[in-house]
């Protein structure tokens, strides 16, 4: 890890946790956690968030490393999906072998 | 003594480890310096009470007197109790507990790896399921010990300090008496005394790697669990988990 092990209360950076439920299908964000460097970060993502049998597998990210858009970007980005239906692919039939589409 | 009245002291020796164990780290239940810390010591807390469990549900039975898990739990005195000295020092702060948990997990992985081995169906599904948890437990408390002994001034020193206060604890983790000879015999449990430096070897590395120097106790070691003799601090322990269950015995939740 490089130098990024502390941040201004203590508790060590801070570290978004992705939980994938089953073999198979996407990780899904599952909150956050501190920890010191990405070892403790898996420990503690697995005391926190799979101790219900939540996961088969975990990623964590420091939080910092993260870019998210922001609010001002929303019409940009996301308005001129809108009016596109025919981007959705509702004209096939999926084969009933497919799980998780 | 008889096969079934060995194996009964040796559920309940086992039982009372994990009991005081988890009754102690249940302590840290909102304390600890950090939720993730928290949240961790509390999941190992709880393994061990499951182990318990287990192991005094099994001992009421093999005993045949009608005890439940509970009764074992809640109604026996200090001097019948045989878990361990080690785990009934008191939890002081977050590195004596981590090293504690450190000292034991390492035994309690080469024990139970050995106890898989074991004739006895019960001992070797027990082992089985619980070796999964010890590993996860064991993992853990190294990594703070690493993390800590070999972090900052003050962590180093307060892991020194933990590791000199409970040192004198782990001798007796490797005693045995009349009731090992009996079941080793059945091939039913390991002997102690070949886990022994399996453990010793291991400690030492980790410990090395924190750079914690093992405190010369100049061959002293405590003794006295395997007779039910125990520190002043089982007393106290027993006080506040028995108390409940001991002014209302027929309180069900």
């Amino acid at each position: 890890m490089t130098d990024q092990t502390e941040n201004q209360d203590g508790q060590g950076l801070l570290w978004e946790v992705f939980v994938q439920s089953k073999p198979g299908i996407p990780h899904k964000h599952a909150g956050s956690v501190h920890a010191h460097d990405a070892e403790m970060a898996l420990k503690a993502a697995r005391d926190v968030y799979t101790r219900r049998r939540e996961g088969t597998s975990i990623w964590v990210v420091p939080s910092n490393m993260i870019s998210a858009t922001t609010e001002a970007d929303a019409e940009s980005f996301f308005d001129p999906a809108d009016d596109k239906a025919y981007r959705h692919p509702t004209f096939y039939t999926i084969p009933d072998g497919v799980k998780y589409l | 003594m008889n096969k079934e009245e060995a194996l009964f002291k040796y559920l309940i020796r086992l039982g009372d480890n994990a009991l005081i164990l988890g009754q102690r780290l249940g302590e840290w239940c909102g304390h600890a310096h950090q939720l993730e810390s928290d949240i961790a010591l509390t999941n190992v807390a709880l393994d061990n009470v499951g182990q318990a469990r287990m192991l005094l549900t099994k001992a009421g039975e093999i005993e045949g007197k009608e005890r439940t898990e509970d009764d074992l739990a809640f109604h026996r005195n200090e001097f019948e109790f045989r878990n361990n000295l080690l785990l009934e020092q008191p939890n002081g702060d977050f590195g004596q507990t981590i090293m504690r948990q450190f000292l034991f997990d390492v035994f309690q992985f080469h024990f139970l790896n050995e106890l898989k081995k074991s004739k006895n169906d019960f001992l070797q599904s027990f082992a089985v399921k619980s070796l999964k948890e010890v590993s996860y437990h064991r993992g853990l408390s190294s990594d703070w010990v690493i993390r800590l002994g070999d972090g900052t001034d003050k962590s180093h020193n307060k892991m020194q300090n933990a590791l000199d206060a409970l040192w004198e604890y782990t001798g007796e983790l490797f005693e045995m008496n009349e009731v090992d000879e009996l079941l080793i015999k059945e091939d039913m449990v390991p002997d102690l005394s070949e886990l022994k430096p399996k453990w010793e070897e291991e400690v030492k590395a980790i410990l090395n790697e924190a750079t914690l120097t093992i405190p010369d106790t100049k061959g002293y070691m405590a003794t006295g669990s395997r007779d039910g003799h125990h520190t002043e601090h089982l007393g106290y322990i027993l006080a506040e988990m028995q108390y409940l269950p001991r002014m209302m015995p027929d309180a069900k939740w």
